[in-house]
């Protein structure tokens, strides 16, 4: 008897096992034929394991960088990576993570099905990370069983439909439609930005209107725009460390070839979690997608970032190279404060957020406030996305001193509130805050006057 | 032709979708998707190399990437059905595959 229970224990209890389940659920209920489902299933839970995989290489690059950081300047240096964070939360937390993503989606179809929130949030990568966030801050806060799910889920679900909408009035700007919204973890940094632009850019002429350098277009490959900026900091913590130091941490192996051969195993390490990430969604977004389109087919599909980049390419890289100046800036200021009494973690600037965070800030402050809104709307991204990690870190339990973080302020802005209500050790009042949330689209749907009669489902 | 991939900077979110569009597009020229008909797939630029399908689909802000891994079919909005149907019936026109 003992040994069933270990077995169900076991196969519900493996994060892996229970991403091949839902997607085999899932695919049952498409009605998909026998080949395509065991293709499927399999697939996905290969992909959660590849995802593990990366998450051990990652790690194995990253320790020694924390502790290089920490013999050269005497402080915590955390290099934020959504990749490298969530696969190393999906170790813990991977079976929670696994379920509040499966009740999040469902929970923003029923969203968009009966409030005015009818979005469809179809950047699956970044539903992942979000329910991995979500998942740590909540366990963190000692929620946990069937509340963790069912809270979990409904803040998941709100947050995707809840972003897109403060991104639309901006969206129409910059895509000239209503037609399609916008879905990517960082929309408190875009608003700002287009907000920015609105404050800024009076006269300022569009940013298409100049020719720009495409020399940094080959940083648009993820894995090199990696390698190259985790080897310039690496390089940098091992001549302040000095050599001594490094090959005490290298086994004896020369520290600069251990500098550059860690600093690209990182991006390796990278490279692998997203080619699992790429294996789990591609088995659960067209589902999603799919029952989504039946159920809500008024609905706005909320795609990935790279959707605004080709109605402004200049900004594009403009809100690049200017966002990631803003988050060197940021970097001086707190190794700057590492004498004083605040003595802060120092956040690095991570070149993918600032490559597609930036980026789309850009496009959002041109949108509003042209050339200048897309300088000035992406400097104060690049500020804000290196400052706010420092106010998650706390809420984040062992997480928190992983030397690696969450990089897009959603996740980040969504971690402080919940986490911050959570330090009142209350589970209640977490309780209240996400259900007291979740029930205001619907509220607002009831007494809305132009309330349409729901159609049968 | 056996080939085709969508491809954007991270092959996460944009090239999936553009892969779905693709899939969509196909059935409705009634061009047979899958493993010895028609296959579509979708990968990040890293990962890329010349020779990797037979058309390569992508947004406008990477053409200069891509171009080197063999023909490519850039979309202005990379999100536009009609836009993709539109080229991709050309390109499948010239191909002999319709």
């Amino acid at each position: 008897m003992d040994g069933i229970i270990q077995f169900i224990i076991d196969f519900l209890g493996t994060p892996a096992i229970l991403i091949g389940v839902i997607i085999l659920v899932g695919l049952i209920a498409q009605k998909k034929p026998t080949s395509e489902v065991i293709r499927g299933t399999l697939k996905g839970i290969l992909g959660f394991l590849i995802l593990g995989a990366g998450a051990g290489v990652i790690v194995g690059a990253i320790t020694p960088f924390g502790q290089l950081f920490e013999e050269a300047f005497n402080m915590q240096g955390v290099v934020p990576n959504n990749e490298a964070i969530v696969s190393e939360a999906l170790g813990t937390y991977g079976s929670a993570t696994a379920i509040i993503m499966v009740i999040g989606m469902a929970a923003n179809i029923i969203i968009a099905r009966f409030t005015r929130l009818k979005y469809i949030f179809l950047t699956g990568h970044h539903t992942l990370y979000m329910a991995a966030m979500i998942a740590i801050v909540l366990v963190v806060a000692g929620v946990d069983g069937v509340l963790l799910y069912v809270l979990g889920g409904m803040a998941l679900g709100l947050t995707m439909a809840f972003f897109p909408a403060i991104a639309q009035p901006t969206m129409r700007k910059i895509t000239g439609n209503d037609d399609i919204a916008f879905g990517h973890f960082s929309t408190l940094t875009y608003v700002l930005s287009a907000e920015v632009g609105k404050l800024v850019g009076k006269g300022s002429k569009s940013t298409e209107e100049t020719s720009f350098p495409k020399g940094l277009a080959f940083l648009r490959d993820s894995s090199i725009a990696i390698a190259l900026t985790m080897m310039v900091m690496y390089l940098i913590v091992v001549i302040i460390a000095g050599p001594t130091f490094t090959q005490g941490l290298s086994g004896g192996q020369n520290w600069l070839i251990f500098a550059i051969l860690q600093a690209i195993t990182f991006a390796a390490g990278v490279y692998v979690v997203l080619q699992g990430v790429r294996l789990v969604i591609a088995e659960i977004v067209p589902a999603f997608k799919g029952f989504s389109e039946k159920i809500v087919p008024d609905a706005k599909p909320a795609l990935d970032c790279p959707v605004v980049f080709p109605f402004a390419p200049n900004a594009v890289l403009i809100g690049f190279v200017v966002s990631f100046i803003g988050g060197v800036v940021g970097m001086l200021i707190l190794i700057a404060l590492g004498n004083t009494t605040l003595d802060p973690m120092v956040i690095l600037p991570g070149v993918v957020p600032h490559f597609f965070v930036g980026a789309t800030a850009g496009v959002f402050g041109n949108a509003t406030g042209g050339r200048r809104g897309a300088v000035i709307g992406s400097f104060v991204n690049g500020l804000v996305i290196t400052f706010l990690p420092l106010f998650l870190l706390p809420v984040m339990g062992d997480l928190g001193f992983a030397n690696t973080t969450f990089s897009d302020a959603d996740f980040i802005g969504v971690g402080i509130i919940i986490g911050w209500v959570a330090t009142f050790n209350q589970a209640w009042l977490v309780t209240l805050l996400i259900v007291g949330l979740f029930s205001l689209p619907f509220i607002h749907a009831i007494f809305s006057k132009k309330k349409e009669a729901p159609k049968a489902a | 032709m056996k080939k085709i991939i969508a491809i954007c900077g991270s092959g996460l979110g944009s090239s999936f979708m553009v892969e779905m569009n693709i899939k969509n597009t196909l059935k409705e020229l009634g061009v047979a998707v899958g493993l010895g008909d028609m296959e579509v797939d979708h990968m990040d630029l890293g990962s890329a190399y010349p020779g990797v399908a037979d058309l390569i689909v992508c947004g406008k802000d990477l053409e200069d990437n891509v171009e080197r891994f063999g023909e490519t079919l850039v979309l202005n909005n990379i999100f536009d059905k009609a836009e993709l149907k539109t080229k991709l019936e050309t390109v499948l026109k010239e191909k002999g595959v319709i």
